[in-house]
């Protein structure tokens, strides 16, 4: 298959550069992916393979279920937001809320430091 | 071209946007900058799904000197953070692109998308409001019908600018994978919104319904091999549109040709010289950005180390390649470690084609002159913040043998770069030397040098267009 043959190409080229190490001018990049091989042996050589092309299409974590999902974003909402004190206005266990006693959906979203 | 003095590309600082502290929250990283088409407005997208629109002041714009004042017009929230609960991940409400309609009456409409759904948006003024109602205080409460003796009628009376965002339509579930792009066509009635694989052309006044118009996903996924980067419509031609890919090539599509446009008309590709392939080839080739010329005769792309400027009548080669950041060559191992190597940068095309910029790192931006072969380095920074403030240009040395000798102040070494100052979104005026360039979490607004009117290199309004 052309691949492996691409891959037996660069094999010798990795070691004719060993030789040349010297002369880092005639193929900087050659050089710098000698480094990344020399990190990682392990590497699949193949950067336009299915499998490197359909990382990049399902970009972001995957979460467990919606619950995961909704923890996980209260969590960095916590960290994010700042602190605007004990709500005055939220009614809890003393009885059973009506709507009047609700607050109204709060504007959990900050304006852009652009338009500040 | 306009004659006089030594034609050096001189810009100067303006404005910056946002706030100046160094924590950066995630929300307020700007995703997307775009001009309307005459250059009045300016809109931003953030990673928040937030858009803020700037607006040029009306009373600076005769001053050649404060003319790109621009200034908050309206903000809203485009998009929030959605759960798709069948493949359980998260669809992000960061605005991935912004795209104006052209102005059909007093209101203005923009489309905003994120991953998977497109929103049209009409932002209008209000500037009048009725008063005098019968039935109701001008508080809003309400009048005992009993109590009214005489009736009028109520009337418009002046009020403070209130300048309103309505969402008017919603284009969701047409795309399995990412958005990349929108693209507004020519003849003002459809756009087309591009994935990773497909790409769907839309009606704007019909949002429950729109046609694929290319589709490069395989039958088998284990063949895919490249995926679409970006797309756009040409700017006169309703029937052309080019999409990139992630190997480097740019497709040009007729739709006249058949309803399903997978067979490309012309194929823009440079072969690829085998001497220089290496594993990071493909990454560096994939194309991030195209631009069709205002002309619409010349095509731009932009890869992760050059801008290609391609004739649309020569498909083998492009005509101009230009060298955004070279001494790049020697970092490719920790760029890749640390994921900028798959960083996507814009670019732009200025009004008349004549020059084209695109973003750098260290907060450096490039300008390439095209008919006077000049390339700048300029820099997006706080330091150099008085207003009306020639920016300096900048340059990069490669350490070792050829560079950084003797320390001057406007060069910087390579390993000196910050590579999270990135700048990936630019934006050119329509129609004047007015640049807006977003870094991470600020928009710099600079304006090309007034020429003194008393000074020997007199230049007319017209020439003042074509200098950069």
């Amino acid at each position: 298959m052309s691949s492996e043959n691409l891959d037996s190409d660069t094999q010798i080229d990795y070691e004719d550069e060993k030789q040349d190490s010297q002369e880092k001018n005639s193929s900087p990049i050659k050089s710098e992916e000698a480094k990344l091989k020399a990190k990682y042996p392990s590497l699949n050589h193949k950067p336009g393979g299915s499998d490197f092309l359909m990382k990049r299409l399902q970009k972001g974590p995957k979460y467990f279920d919606s619950g995961d999902y909704n923890m996980a974003k209260a969590k960095m909402k916590n960290k994010q937001l700042p602190v605007a004190g004990p709500d005055k206005n939220l009614v809890t266990g003393d009885h059973i809320p009506t709507p009047q006693d609700l607050p109204q959906r709060k504007s959990s979203l900050v304006t852009s430091k652009l338009a500040g | 071209m306009a004659g006089g003095g030594s034609e050096d590309m001189q810009w100067c600082f303006s404005q910056v946007k946002g706030a100046i502290d160094d924590d950066v929250a995630e929300a307020d990283i700007i995703s997307t900058v775009e001009f309307n088409h005459s250059g009045e407005l300016l809109a931003t997208g953030d990673r928040g799904g937030r858009v803020v629109i700037f607006q040029q002041e009306v009373e600076n714009k005769s001053v050649p000197e404060y003319r790109s004042e621009y200034n908050v017009y309206s903000t809203f929230q485009s998009h929030e953070p959605e759960f798709d609960y069948l493949k359980s991940l998260e669809i992000e409400e960061k605005i991935n692109k912004i795209r104006w309609l052209p102005q059909k009456n007093a209101s203005q409409f923009l489309l905003s998308t994120n991953d998977k759904t497109i929103k049209l948006w009409k932002i209008s003024e209000r500037d009048k409001r009725p008063e005098g109602y019968n039935l109701k205080e001008e508080d809003g409460r309400y009048i005992n019908p009993g109590n009214v003796t005489s009736l009028r009628v109520p009337v418009f009376r002046p009020m403070d600018l209130m300048v309103e965002a309505s969402p008017r339509r919603v284009f969701s579930n047409a795309h399995t994978y990412h958005i990349n792009s929108i693209s507004v066509n020519s003849d003002h009635e459809t756009y087309l919104s591009a994935d990773d694989l497909r790409v769907n052309l839309w009606n704007l006044e019909i949002n429950d319904r729109s046609f694929n118009i290319v589709d490069i996903k395989p039958a088998n996924m284990e063949d895919l091999t490249e995926i679409i980067t970006a797309a756009e419509f040409h700017p006169n031609h309703c029937h052309t549109l080019v999409y990139s890919s992630s190997k480097g090539s740019i497709r040009l599509c007729d739709m006249r040709a058949s309803a399903l446009c997978d067979q490309h008309t012309k194929l823009f590709e440079e072969p690829e010289d085998p001497s220089n392939r290496s594993f990071f080839s493909e990454i560096i080739s994939s194309i991030s950005d195209v631009k069709f010329s205002h002309s619409g005769r010349y095509l731009m792309t932009r890869d992760y180390l050059t801008v290609k400027i391609w004739d649309l009548n020569m498909e083998n080669r492009p005509i101009e390649t230009y060298q955004v950041h070279e001494y790049l060559r020697n970092k490719m191992c920790s760029l890749y470690e640390n994921d900028c190597l798959f960083d996507k940068f814009e670019c732009c095309w200025n009004g008349n084609d004549s020059v084209v910029m695109t973003g750098s790192y260290n907060n450096f931006f490039r300008m390439f002159d095209r008919a006077q072969r000049r390339d700048a380095t300029l820099e997006a920074s706080r330091e150099h913040n008085l207003p009306l403030q020639l920016l300096k240009p900048r340059r990069v040395c490669t350490g070792g043998g050829g560079g950084c000798s003797k320390r001057k102040k406007d060069e910087i070494s390579v390993d000196s770069l910050d590579f999270n100052k990135k700048i990936l979104h630019t934006a050119w005026h329509p129609n004047d030397n007015i640049i807006a360039v977003a870094t991470i979490n600020n928009l710099y607004i600079f304006q090309d040098k007034v020429s003194d009117p008393d000074s020997a290199d007199d230049l007319s309004a017209s020439d003042m267009m074509c200098t950069i």
